[in-house]
């Protein structure tokens, strides 16, 4: 099977925290790996960490077999959906022209309608993008994450302030995306249940790499899950 | 009259200048509004103004002085709010203040105010020289091929820089490139309406137009319009009743913000 990540010893450290320690894990083509951890377990310093936007980790980050201090060639192949997409409210952009944004072939105009028909957005394609609900703007993201065709979907627990209806059919484009187009996903999420029920992966993480495995053998295992959700709520009470 | 005007050529001159500027600050205007960096025009402007009054002392044509002395100190200004980590409208008011201050020590230096810093603090598009008008077309053409032709970095780096970043797009380097051509549009526009002026072609337009405007190009073909109508009646209005045209223009253009302001309470500018 093809490695598409492959992580080896991945180490961050803030000033006053340890974010990572010693993270190793691969991801193969066609996995559809859910990340999940407590707030503050090291989930963004992972994506950002992957991602370029954090340079200063220890160990090795490969994509394709390639190191990304060496190259950004990988990121082309990554279509990205960060937690909350943050612009400004008023900002005079519409749907097509944020997915537009995205597409790096400017000249593959057919390509913008396709995505936007395959996440049922097409009819919103000349509205202004503040003017859309939170289900709407995230599958505008998606759609722009999705543009180039790329080989993984990252997405950081993007359903956050997304109403239970679009967190369905987003659940459903995920699984489709991952079945029939055969894209990799990685997805950080803190719904044990929808990781069990999309993922066929998942890692566990709380600054270290607690589980990596097979979904059906994290979830079968009731130690395991008990044992995750005791350290995810010790860490919740701390922090709150 | 009224049509006699027309036939002047330092008018024509005045026109085309005034037009071309109108242009150039819009654009450029959309993404430093969009950007919350609506007063760095103004600071720039400010620092010009120490670079002309350095000019003025040392004896080079002042606009060359201000060209340099305003686009240095715009990026030394961006790398150190990079750097230091400085919130932007500090660093704005940082670049502000030492112009104005480089400006008067040099003024104080040289002797006292001239007839020639008056005219650079309000504008004289009516003395437009031939050149200049050159000037203010090639640079007006350079820019806007630049914006073209990096379209999709620069506005994807406007809207979130961040996810621009993951797509590979080196903003950094877009965001030095905004800063840059910043300088030379804000001091190519001080003919038009003086240091002190400038941030409202940067700014007004592109508020009226972002009211109206759906999409980004249609909003900036928005931002332009205004922005043109505005220049080109308080040129024409200001000659006729013979009052300053910077202000004439800028009156004008709050005018159209105001007009927008009292259409869309009235609800009559649908929102969708």
């Amino acid at each position: 099977m093809l490695k598409v990540v492959e992580i080896n010893n991945l180490t961050v450290q803030y000033p006053d925290v340890k974010a990572l320690d010693d993270v190793s894990f691969i991801i193969n083509q066609g996995d559809f790996l859910g990340i999940i951890g407590p707030n503050g377990a090291g989930k963004s310093t992972l994506f950002d960490s992957m991602l370029g936007l954090n340079t200063k980790y220890k160990g090795t980050i490969k994509f394709f077999g390639e190191d990304i201090r060496k190259s950004k060639n990988y990121l082309k192949e990554i279509g990205y959906v960060p937690q909350k997409p943050i612009f400004e409210k008023n900002f005079p952009v519409t749907v097509n022209d944020v997915v537009r944004m995205g597409l790096r072939n400017e000249s593959d105009e057919n390509r913008i309608d396709e995505i936007l028909q395959q996440l049922w957005i097409h009819e919103l394609s000349n509205r202004r993008i503040g003017e859309l609900s939170g289900g709407q703007q995230q599958r505008v993201f998606i759609a722009k994450a999705l543009v180039n065709n790329p080989k993984i979907l990252i997405l950081d627990e993007p359903v956050a302030g997304v109403d239970q209806q679009s967190i369905e059919l987003f659940y459903s484009i995920l699984r489709e995306l991952n079945s029939k187009q055969k894209i990799t996903i990685v997805w950080s999420s803190h719904d044990l249940d929808a990781v069990n029920q999309l993922a066929n992966h998942v890692a566990c993480l709380n600054r270290t790499l607690f589980f990596h495995g097979e979904s059906k053998k994290f979830f079968s295992d009731d130690k395991l899950v008990r044992q995750y959700s005791e350290a995810s709520m010790q860490e919740h009470m701390h922090h709150h | 009259m009224s049509l006699e005007i027309l036939t002047y050529s330092f008018m024509h001159r005045a026109l085309i200048s005034g037009i071309s500027i109108a242009i150039l600050c819009s654009v450029i205007g959309l993404f430093l509004v969009l950007r919350r960096y609506s007063l760095f025009g103004d600071a720039i402007a400010h620092s010009s103004f120490g670079g002309i009054a350095l000019g003025l002392l040392v004896g080079i044509y002042p606009l060359w002085t201000a060209y340099g002395v305003s686009i240095v100190s715009a990026l030394i200004i961006t790398k150190i709010k990079d750097k230091y980590n400085i919130s932007g409208d500090a660093s704005i008011a940082v670049l502000l203040s030492s112009g104005i201050a480089v400006g008067l020590v040099i003024i104080g230096l040289s002797g006292g105010f001239t007839i020639d810093i008056f005219s650079f603090l309000f504008g004289s598009i009516l003395l437009v020289s031939v050149d200049d008008t050159i000037l203010i077309l090639s640079l007006t053409g350079v820019i806007l091929i630049v914006i073209l032709l990096l379209y999709r970095q620069i506005l994807y780096s406007t809207f979130n820089e961040e996810q621009a970043k993951v797509s590979g797009i080196p903003v950094e380097k877009i965001n030095y490139l905004i800063v840059f051509m910043a300088g030379i549009t804000v001091v190519t526009s001080i003919q038009l309406v003086g240091v002190l002026l400038i941030s409202a072609l940067f700014v007004i337009p592109n508020v009226t137009a972002i009211m109206y405007g759906k999409g980004f190009k249609q909003t900036a073909i928005i931002s332009m319009s205004l922005s043109v109508f505005s220049v080109v009646v308080g040129i024409l209005i200001s000659y006729v009743f013979d009052i300053t045209p910077a202000g004439t223009i800028v009156l004008l253009s709050i005018g159209l913000l105001a007009g927008t302001m009292v259409i869309k309470s009235a609800g009559l500018l649908s929102k969708n």
